[in-house]
């Protein structure tokens, strides 16, 4: 079953075009909406196995800024740089300078591999004394590293119901007009399940193609969260 | 119509109007205006190429990509970009629009790299430094005559991120009304800014184009995954409104739908048919909620307990304790109890009703209420 649940995600974001000295998520910029109800961390947490045990490409690397949890609660899926924001603007210039510094250190032939993490990005702005403009820009600057030029790939996780309560959610619907993968993590509309955990739709909206091959879909499936693996099956389709 | 837009945009300004200028806004529910806009980018470069528009050159003001972006694009859509510098010229406010790379290069963190084919912007606040800018890089492109030349920006709502409304709105202005300026075209997101700020644009632009969803939800994708057939029918087309306001003052509007395909945005025309769609609110369960087209004959053939059919017989008027057919009283007596069958008989359906008022003697004098105990 795990094979099969790689398939439906991994299909969902083209992770099962993995190819050798290729950015695996295609250089684009993923943004993981979940609420209370349904955390979607385990999102984070898949992926991030996923892009470190693709036997095809081993010069993948996860830039992984961790703000939810303590990095040895991340000690068993990864380890990786670790990032401090101080609180301002001055803060996330630095924490922006470690990430470049992290990318240049890189072969050059390996920096389209680097996928930036960011768990999660509401604590960045709470990191930040509340300042949205900041984050931001320093969100920004991090999806100006998918451009051409570098290449690499970056996933984001906020909070859908933390800013649904407002008359204009900007702060996140700016996020979701940068995203070019939105990930959707909800609870069952018809509440809890002991074998259904959730649902989870995927809208790809690379609009101009900008890797050059389409992957222009929307995938909707449900999940079931195991102890060390989780299980996607369509509605209906769990055996 | 999206034709009307860019041969409007390809006959550009008259002598001492200002330039039209075009407001392409989308929301969240419908986030195709960036296809909208790269649509009309590459429309006009063909046109300025191949030497049918007014406008000679094009500056793009580059906020939500990068320039290499818009050159691939531009070269799979078609466009000769090989003599690119003698034609466009991209204002980079994507790469390091506050100078933290500058700030990073200098203290020898970050190599300087400057993107090729693009004039780097490191200060976005500064909106009298932009203005210059791109008025320097059209003059760059068409000389200092009368020939005129295009402005792209590719989100004045990151521009306003960084820079008040009235400051965007007087660079609009300076630039609709500047001798040089063929057209003007810009992506508004306005589920992002408030109504001021919508309406002030739009108040600034001739043509005014608006991406809409198919089908309105109560809060696009924000909202329950249970309109999950509304996502489907929204995902990759919409609606295409646009209102073209004229030199006379006279407005005009015009409706297509849109959808998004590998080549990029497809306009279609509404059709009649397209108007009657079934929206399909039903929402997709395992479970089936809707009647096949024999069911619904079947449903149509059920003959209903009304007296008056209209069917050529006698219409009686129904009291309410007599029934229709005194004969079949006595079938009644026999079965008082209420009941209604459903049967089918050479594919038609009837209801058969016992009332209960059969039961009843007519002009009783007891009064009904006397068995209540009150």
């Amino acid at each position: 079953m795990d094979s099969r649940a790689r398939n439906l995600l991994d299909e969902a974001l083209g992770l099962d075009q993995l190819t050798q000295s290729k950015s695996p998520l295609g250089g684009k910029a993923v943004l993981i909406e979940d609420c209370v109800e349904t955390s979607g961390s385990f999102v984070l947490h898949q992926l991030i196995k996923r892009l470190l045990t693709a036997t095809s490409n081993s010069s993948n690397v996860v830039l992984f800024l961790a703000f939810a949890n303590p990095f040895s609660h991340y000690d068993r899926i990864l380890l990786g740089e670790e990032g401090k924001a101080g609180g301002g603007r001055s803060g996330l210039f630095a924490l922006f300078a470690n990430i470049t510094k992290v990318l240049n250190s890189l072969p050059e032939g390996n920096r389209k591999c680097l996928t930036i993490v960011i768990d999660d990005v509401s604590l960045i702005e709470v990191a930040a004394h509340g300042s949205s403009d900041h984050v931001l820009d320093f969100l920004h600057y991090c999806h100006a590293l998918t451009s051409n030029h570098h290449g690499c790939s970056l996933v984001m996780l906020n909070h859908d119901d933390f800013y649904s309560s407002m008359d204009r959610p900007v702060f996140l619907k700016q996020m979701e007009y940068a995203a070019d993968v939105l990930v959707k993590v909800k609870p069952l509309a018809t509440g809890l399940a002991a074998d259904v955990h959730g649902q989870m739709t995927v809208l790809n909206r690379d609009q101009c193609n900008r890797r050059g091959s389409l992957n222009n879909r929307m995938s909707n499936f449900q999940f079931r969260i195991k102890e060390n693996s989780v299980e996607y099956f369509y509605p209906g389709a769990r055996t | 119509m999206a034709d009307s837009i860019c041969r409007t945009i390809r006959d550009g300004a008259l002598e001492g109007e200002h330039a039209p200028s075009l407001t392409i806004k989308d929301t969240t529910a419908s986030p195709y205006g960036f296809g909208v806009f790269t649509h009309v980018l590459s429309q006009a470069s063909t046109l300025i190429l191949a030497g049918k528009s007014q406008s000679r050159g094009l500056v793009v003001v580059a906020y939500s990509r990068s320039p290499s972006f818009y050159l691939d694009f531009l070269k799979r859509s078609g466009v000769d970009v090989a003599s690119s510098q003698k034609w466009i010229h991209i204002l980079d406010c994507y790469t390091d629009p506050l100078g933290w790379k500058h700030q990073l290069a200098d203290s020898g963190i970050l190599p300087s790299n400057s993107s090729a084919g693009a004039c780097l912007f490191q200060d976005v606040k500064d909106i009298n430094k932009l203005q210059s800018l791109i008025l320097e890089l059209g003059s760059g492109l068409v000389g200092q005559g009368k020939v005129r030349f295009s402005v792209a920006i590719d989100s004045v709502t990151e521009m306003l991120r960084h820079v008040p409304l009235s400051k965007v709105a007087a660079l609009i202005s300076d630039l609709r009304s500047h001798d040089q300026i063929s057209s003007i075209f810009w992506l508004l997101h306005s589920d992002i800014h408030d109504v001021r700020v919508t309406t002030s644009l739009e108040y600034l632009s001739s043509m005014v184009a608006s991406v809409e969803s198919l089908n309105q939800s109560s809060d696009g994708l924000s909202g329950d995954l249970g309109n999950l057939s509304l996502l489907e029918q929204n995902f990759r087309r919409g609606k295409f409104h646009v209102r073209f306001k004229r030199r006379n003052g006279r407005v005009r509007v015009m409706n297509e739908q849109f959808h998004m395909e590998e080549s990029g945005i497809k306009f279609t025309s509404v059709t009649v048919e397209d108007g009657l769609v079934s929206q399909g609110l039903v929402p997709k369960v395992l479970f089936n909620l809707e009647l096949s087209e024999k069911e619904k004959l079947e449903r149509a053939r059920v003959v209903l307990p009304f007296e008056h059919q209209g069917n050529g017989k006698p219409i009686q008027i129904y009291d309410g304790r007599r029934s229709l057919a005194p004969e079949s009283m006595g079938e009644v007596s026999a079965d008082t109890s209420q009941s209604s069958t459903e049967e089918c008989s050479n594919g038609g359906g009837e209801i058969i009703y016992f009332r209960d008022s059969d039961d009843e003697r007519p002009d009783s004098d007891e009064d009904p209420d006397d068995d209540l105990d009150i």
